[in-house]
């Protein structure tokens, strides 16, 4: 089945999201949409699932048009969604959450499972899925839950898939899996819309590339392009993928942390006897899928964890026990996982949002008052340093973009005196511009000759940043390993295999 | 200046429309619960001026009962036809100090409901000090503004350190605390040392004549200076919410206490110091009513002025000037509510069902957005529920 999509225009208030968008799918075909956050992927697949009205435009579907007014529309139409925010019930097991919406009932209204039960199972068996239709979904592996999602779009007779960022929430291994899967899909003769912003998983599997840059197809490349080509037509402008990282003489361990373990209220350990120094000059990654106590560790080190056993030291001064107003002043910079939740408060404006930690301090308060003047002018010249761009530095901090966002935060902890960085997913859900600054920044610090912790669940961003990287696997370090470390043996190590 | 204006017009849009909805609203519960118009039913002419005439005269009347009364001012003079907004001052002064109390917490992301209990104990201390001992005017009544002050603030902060130290959520708290002091007050008011001499009947003595209030405008009017204590009490609430660094740690902690706490700022002590202020605040209303109306502590001293100050809070949108307004609205309500009642066939009731219906749309912004097409209409959708996410 082929798809087709002709001068697609969506436009929100005076944001033009979507501006006259060509595109099409051929039969078993795969076709990778590229583009950077807010480009206009998600609004395009919004309205190809009947989520949202085009404002102008129009959908056929092997050559003949079609009216999607609601996702119901879409289904019928052979259209199938996989979010990349599962839609599925947790406590429901696989085949009650395929048959939602679709329930056949029996007399009396009775749920009747068993025409569903035998679909299910020979569609598995058709495409090589192994899963158990009774198991709760909240039970299963996130890969597995995706693939619940992938069966749901089919048992209803997708022909055309469209995949949001499936790869976001998955290890490497898992990541590897999905993609065998989507080629076995494409072979069985289903079209395939691959949404993503990973370069390298483009590549592999795209049959064609179409990049979205600000609403609308950039241009269309072959998938032996090379990364740095898609990077710079996803972006409008040429990009540095590798941070130039130089050889760097190490200095003296500034971080040390000793036999630490972590419980949450109920007692149960979430990291367990965690050691591990990190030096002055050199970036410490901590690699590992979310959810294995990386979280934590990382708020621990600033005192937001309330149980906390063992030793964290900084230059030889005990960490552990202080406030984190004081941990903070020892010297840290702490970028947090969610800039959203922890990093900023998005009511505030952005010149409060950068005295955040510092409004009691001279020359912003004179101990009881604010001196609003010189927060602004503060606010104006860290907007300059550090690129923030905004309408004025009064508005609130939700009107930025994530990249923005992330730049006010890496501004106010940078401006206090630091020995250690400590950055938790500083990229997670940013484009390829900002990646690239806020890359820099941290590479700066280091050259700077200032420890650098950094938490990441993406292997590129370990890989370019880390000069050692240790593995974190169910609240424990696996194994620091060099830098030098190959993908594969990484990959593994995430996945809690060890040789 | 110009955008001073607009943002005053935007933030009091909503409120204002809502006001404008209740009272229409309430036009038709005043016609249709009348037994006069209702009788005419069958003569659709008659029935439509009776009706009219009948809202119309209601809310005349309550008109009068709080603004000016021109009767009044007919057999007494012009200055005298005031004397219904002295009363609509009076009442709204402790209204606007507990809904301070109030709004402050929300600004802070809690949930005051304990007004009732704080100005309660600001009251008792107040009265204490002004009958128990004899000084010099302005000394006496600073120092029994401050006992007020300072035992609500006490009353107050228990809540804060229960929550900051336990978790114990503020709104559970308050509300039992707010049943401690009301039988607090009435076992007090029985002890020797409070009941007045030769009464049964729970009554404190009047306060001296030097701790009290002075009049603002002659003894032909009841207005006293508790109103330029509540005005001063507002603007200190602002300038410390948008001024000073505590607040500014209030507002921090209220609108994402995780963001807060990461970079640095105490929760725990953020929680304890509003909650105290928030008591004094609640504590000086107690303290001013005693002092500036009521003279004699009473164990019905409070009526509903803690509860009435969520409602105030809320619709002042939890601002400060926006609480002034509000409870002076409020007070006009009460005022001429009595007046409704004595001069017309409507009763006072309906002064509450206004209150209700103009919290109804205030919470439903949607709903006055939708009834006049407007788009961009200012809301604080959280300010309601804030308190309850603790």
């Amino acid at each position: 089945m082929s798809l087709e999509l002709k001068g697609i225009t969506k436009s929100f208030g005076s944001l033009l999201a979507n501006d006259s968008i060509d595109l099409s799918v051929g039969d078993g075909e795969i076709l990778a949409i590229l583009g950077e956050n807010g480009a206009g992927k998600s609004t395009l697949m919004n309205i190809v699932y009947g989520l949202l009205q085009p404002d102008a435009g129009e959908i056929r579907v092997n050559g003949e048009l079609v009216t999607i007014n609601e996702p119901s529309d879409a289904l019928a139409a052979g259209i199938g969604m996989v979010h990349q925010h599962f839609m599925l019930i947790p406590v429901f097991t696989v085949l009650e959450n395929i048959v939602l919406g679709h329930e056949a009932t029996s007399k009396l209204g009775k749920l009747d499972l068993q025409a569903a039960r035998k679909k299910l199972l020979s569609l598995a068996k058709d495409f090589g899925f192994v899963i158990d239709p009774d198991a709760l979904v909240e039970t299963l592996p996130v890969g597995v839950q995706q693939r619940v999602e992938i069966l749901k779009a089919l048992m209803y007779d997708a022909k055309v898939l469209i995949l949001d960022e499936p790869t976001a929430v998955l290890t490497p291994q898992e990541t590897d899996e999905l993609l065998e899967v989507i080629k076995r899909l494409r072979s069985q003769g289903t079209s395939i819309i691959f949404i993503s912003h990973k370069l390298r998983e483009v590549k592999a599997i795209a049959n064609r590339i179409s990049v979205i840059h600000r609403g609308k197809v950039v241009g269309s490349a072959e998938p032996s392009a090379s990364q740095e080509e898609l990077a710079s037509l996803m972006v409008g402008r040429p990009v540095n993928l590798a941070p130039d990282k130089t050889p760097h003489a190490i200095g003296s361990v500034i971080l040390h942390v000793e036999d630490l373990t972590i419980s949450d209220a109920t007692g149960r350990a979430l990291v367990k006897d965690v050691s591990f120094d990190v030096r002055g000059g050199e970036v410490l990654a901590i690699a590992g899928v979310q959810g294995n106590g990386q979280s934590e560790l990382a708020q621990s080190i600033i005192n937001l964890e309330p149980h906390v056993a063992g030793s964290i030291t900084l230059e030889g001064r005990e960490l552990v026990g202080m406030s984190v107003h004081q941990s903070l002043h020892e010297g840290i910079a702490f970028i947090p996982e969610s800039r959203e939740l922890d990093g900023l408060i998005s009511s505030f404006s952005i010149a409060d949002n950068l005295i955040l930690d510092t409004h009691r301090e001279k020359p912003y308060s004179n101990g009881i008052s604010l001196s609003p003047r010189a927060v602004l002018a503060e606010a104006e010249l860290k907007a300059k340093e550090f690129d923030i761009r905004a309408q004025s530095i009064k508005d609130p901090a939700s009107s930025l973009s994530g990249g923005n966002k992330q730049k006010v935060v890496l501004a106010r902890e940078l401006s206090r005196p630091v020995k250690l960085l400590v950055a938790s997913q500083p990229t997670r859900g940013l484009d390829v511009g900002s990646i690239e600054f806020v890359h820099e920044r941290i590479l700066a610090e280091r050259d700077a000759g200032r420890a650098v912790l950094l938490f990441s669940t993406e292997l590129d961003e370990v890989l370019a940043l880390a000069d050692r990287i240790a593995v974190m696997y169910a609240g424990k370090i696996l194994a620091i390993v060099d830098s030098s470390v190959t993908r594969e043996k990484l990959g593994l190590l995430m996945a809690g295999v060890v040789e | 200046m110009k955008k001073f204006i607009d943002r005053i017009l935007g933030t009091a849009l909503l409120p204002a429309l809502s006001f404008v909805m209740a009272f229409v609203i309430s036009g038709f519960v005043i016609a249709f619960s009348d037994s006069k118009v209702l009788k005419l039913a069958g003569s659709p002419g008659k029935f439509i001026t009776t009706a009219l005439s009948t809202v119309g005269n209601a809310y005349l009347a309550l008109f009068q009962g709080s603004v000016y009364d021109p009767n009044l001012a007919h057999s007494h003079g012009f200055l005298r036809g005031f004397y219904p907004l002295s009363e609509t001052i009076v009442t709204a002064t402790p209204l606007i100090l507990t809904g301070l109390a109030v709004a402050l917490a929300f600004q802070s992301g809690l949930f005051n409901i304990g007004a009732q209990g704080q100005f309660i104990f600001g009251a008792i201390a107040a009265s204490y000090v002004g009958f128990h001992f004899t000084l010099t005017p302005v000394l006496h009544v600073a120092l029994a503004l401050i006992a007020g002050v300072l035992s609500a603030a006490l009353w107050g902060g228990i809540v804060g350190v229960l929550k900051a130290r336990t978790g114990a959520h503020e709104v559970i708290v308050t509300i039992m605390m707010n049943y401690i002091a009301g039988f607090f007050i009435l076992w007090i008011l029985k002890t020797t040392t409070f009941l007045r001499r030769g009464r049964l009947d729970p009554i404190a003595p009047d306060v001296n004549p030097s701790s009290q209030l002075p009049h603002l405008a002659g003894t032909n009017f009841r207005l006293h200076a508790g109103i330029l204590v509540a005005l001063a009490a507002a603007y200190f609430v602002w300038w410390l919410l948008n001024r000073t660094t505590i607040g500014f740690r209030f507002r921090a902690v209220g609108a994402n206490a995780a963001a807060a706490k990461t970079a640095g700022i105490s929760v725990g002590y953020a929680t304890i110091a509003t909650m105290a202020l928030c008591g004094a605040l609640a504590g000086l209303g107690g303290a001013v009513h005693v002092l500036g109306s009521e003279y004699a502590l009473t164990a019905d001293i409070a009526g509903s002025f803690g509860f009435d100050a969520i409602t105030v809070a809320l619709l002042g949108r939890a601002k400060p000037l926006g609480t002034v307004f509000a409870a002076l609205l409020f007070g006009a309500l009460r005022t001429g509510g009595r007046t409704m009642q004595s001069n017309t066939t409507t009763p006072l009731d309906i002064v509450l069902v206004i209150q209700a219906l103009i919290v109804l749309f205030i919470a439903a912004p949607t709903l006055v957005r939708y009834i006049f097409r407007i788009k961009n209409l200012k809301t604080q959708e959280a300010l309601a529920s804030k308190g309850w996410n603790g």
